[in-house]
């Protein structure tokens, strides 16, 4: 769906998805990373269990939702990547002690 | 970066580093007043300027020199010596100019003399069939992958809507090597002639040459279909297709990765109004701008709005918005100040804005929906069934919360008000005005209930609700 500028020099470092590892780059968003990543990303929403990826990317329409090193219910367009970051994609409601 | 304020009190607390927040924390700070400047981001420039000074994008020309030249602005802020803080959730404010902040998983309260709320625009909400379905995004959210991140799409893609930002990202992905295979273009054609009237003062406006440059270089690479008057995006699971209906009536389809939707930018009104600042329908706009006098000044004593959450202006107008608020509350505290009279430069700014309001003013088929569509994304509610509720007797956006649940999800409305407003209005036969927007309250970001509880407690608070 997208695919990176050829001149980006940022750092690339590391972030695990679902337990995968894969490539993001310094000052991407959670959410620009995942995008980026070419893995199905898509969450299950809370009330129909429908398939989503984030819409707005400016931390306005909550489809980012994500679980980000074992918090539930973050906005991955608003959170920066940080090596070693383990994101799980959310399937349905934030569990209770998430 | 992520630091909790330093002080429990401030003179100017600034909501949002985009251009109004970042100019007007500018000429505060040096004005001698202590100044915060609180910010959603991990950097300064809001939408319009995101990731200036951290974007992997290093050629000037891709973005192009409007964007550059939010760099200066930016740095000005900096080097102001206000303390700027990123990653800072603003999710209270009220009439004592009290404001709760969330920094780094832990809140805070804190007050200030003066607050300039400068929390910008957002998309104005698209609701077309199958506008939920993976795959499709604004183009802002295009924009901003752009910006801070150097993606660009690569697969079959389609932008459709209307209104400058369209053209610009259409341009900036061309540049950057992305893919798009159609522009669909739903400007109206009886806006043409409407806007009309507007069209000396836009021609000698600040974006005339501009845009037509940038629909040139657009049209030189990609088809583009205009007057289209129906819109659906289809599939299973994800975006596969989007149809549309042509000018001449023909319905067309297109299979597609990714759509990207754009028509037009409205207020981002939920802080304000949850501090109570009034608002009031603009039926130019078509959306909520608070009442404002000159200055910029709320209803709310020591409360002024700036940059495009007073009303759609562009970037120039809120910087020049940002200062004028700015002067406002460095004369309030310093009544010996000398302030200088900004009026000419934002009416200057403000030229030809008015034939875009006209020209770009979304058609209702794209505003109200019916049918199945989606207009609570959230709680995934349907046109058809705030029609039915209308019907059982819900009378506006607050009764329909009881009946549906529109505007309780984690959006808080942001998506889906705008919608349900004109919607519930043309149902019941009354104007937006009449028929009012969500009572919003704090806290206008959902936040963990353990940051509340960990909050310091006066002994007010806690004899409030300890029983004997």
């Amino acid at each position: 769906m997208f695919k990176r500028a050829e001149d980006d020099g940022r750092r690339a470092l590391t972030i695990h998805v679902e337990g995968q590892a894969i490539s993001a780059r310094e000052g991407d968003t959670v959410s620009a990373a995942l995008l980026a990543s070419g893995l199905d990303v898509r969450r299950d929403t809370a009330v129909s269990g429908a398939k989503r990826l984030p819409y707005c990317m400016m931390g306005v329409c909550f489809d980012c939702l994500v679980t980000i090193d074992g918090v539930g219910n973050r906005q991955g367009c608003l959170v920066p990547v940080a090596e070693g970051m383990q994101i799980e994609i959310q399937k349905g409601k934030r569990e209770i002690g998430k | 970066m992520s630091a909790a304020p330093k002080h429990e009190q401030y003179d100017v607390v600034v909501i949002g580093a985009g251009p109004a927040g970042l100019a007007a924390t500018t000429a505060t700070a040096r004005a001698g007043l202590s100044t915060l400047l609180l910010d959603e981001n991990a950097g300064p420039g809001g939408q319009v300027w995101r990731a200036i000074g951290a974007t992997p994008v290093k050629n000037e020309a891709l973005l192009g020199a409007d964007y550059w030249s939010g760099a200066e602005i930016a740095r000005a802020a900096r080097d102001s010596g206000a303390e700027i803080i990123h990653r800072a959730t603003v999710w209270s404010l009220d009439r004592n100019l009290e404001l709760g902040v969330s920094v780094g998983g832990g809140s805070a309260f804190i007050k200030a003399k003066r607050v300039i709320i400068a929390t910008g625009a957002q998309e104005r909400p698209f609701p077309i069939p199958g506008w939920t379905l993976p795959g499709v995004m604004t183009a802002g959210a295009a924009q901003t992958m752009l910006k801070s991140s150097g993606l660009v799409p690569d697969g079959p893609t389609v932008l459709a809507g209307q209104g400058p930002l369209l053209w610009l990202l259409a341009a900036q992905i061309l540049r950057l090597g992305g893919r798009i295979d159609r522009v669909l273009d739903t400007t109206p054609r009886a806006n043409y002639l409407a806007a009309l009237p507007h069209a000396f003062a836009f021609m000698t406006s600040l974006y005339f040459v501009k845009g037509l440059a940038m629909m040139r270089e657009v049209r030189a690479k990609v088809k583009v279909t205009t007057g289209v008057t129906e819109l659906a995006a289809a599939g299973t699971d994800r975006l596969e297709s989007v149809s549309y209906v042509t000018a001449g009536g023909r319905r067309e389809r297109l299979p597609v990765e990714l759509l990207l939707l754009h028509h037009g930018v409205v207020p981002n009104v939920n802080l304000a109004m949850a501090a109570g600042v009034e608002h009031r329908w603009n039926e130019l706009q078509l959306c909520w701008t608070p009442v404002l006098d000159a200055d910029g000044n709320s209803s709310i004593p020591g409360i002024t709005i700036a940059g495009d959450g007073a009303g759609i202006g562009g970037a120039q107008a809120a910087l020049w918005r940002g200062r004028i608020a700015a002067e406002r509350a460095i004369k309030a505290l310093r009544p010996t100040a000398k302030v200088s009279d900004l009026s000419p430069q934002l009416k200057r700014a403000e030229r030809g804005r008015t034939f875009l309001d006209v020209l770009f003013r979304p058609a209702k088929q794209f505003r109200i929906p019916d049918g199945d569509t989606i207009v609570c994304r959230c709680e995934e509610i349907t046109a058809k069934d705030v029609l039915d509720s209308v019907a059982i007797g819900a009378t506006g956006p607050n009764q329909l919360k009881a009946y549906r649940r529109t505007g309780m999800g984690p959006c808080q409305g942001r998506l889906c008000g705008l919608t349900v407003t004109e919607l519930m209005a043309e149902a019941r036969g009354k104007s937006p005005q009449e028929i009012g927007y969500y009572r919003l309250r704090a806290p206008v970001k959902p936040i963990m209930l353990s940051e509340l509880a960990s909050l310091p407690k006066s002994d007010e608070a806690t004899k409030a609700v300890v029983r004997g």
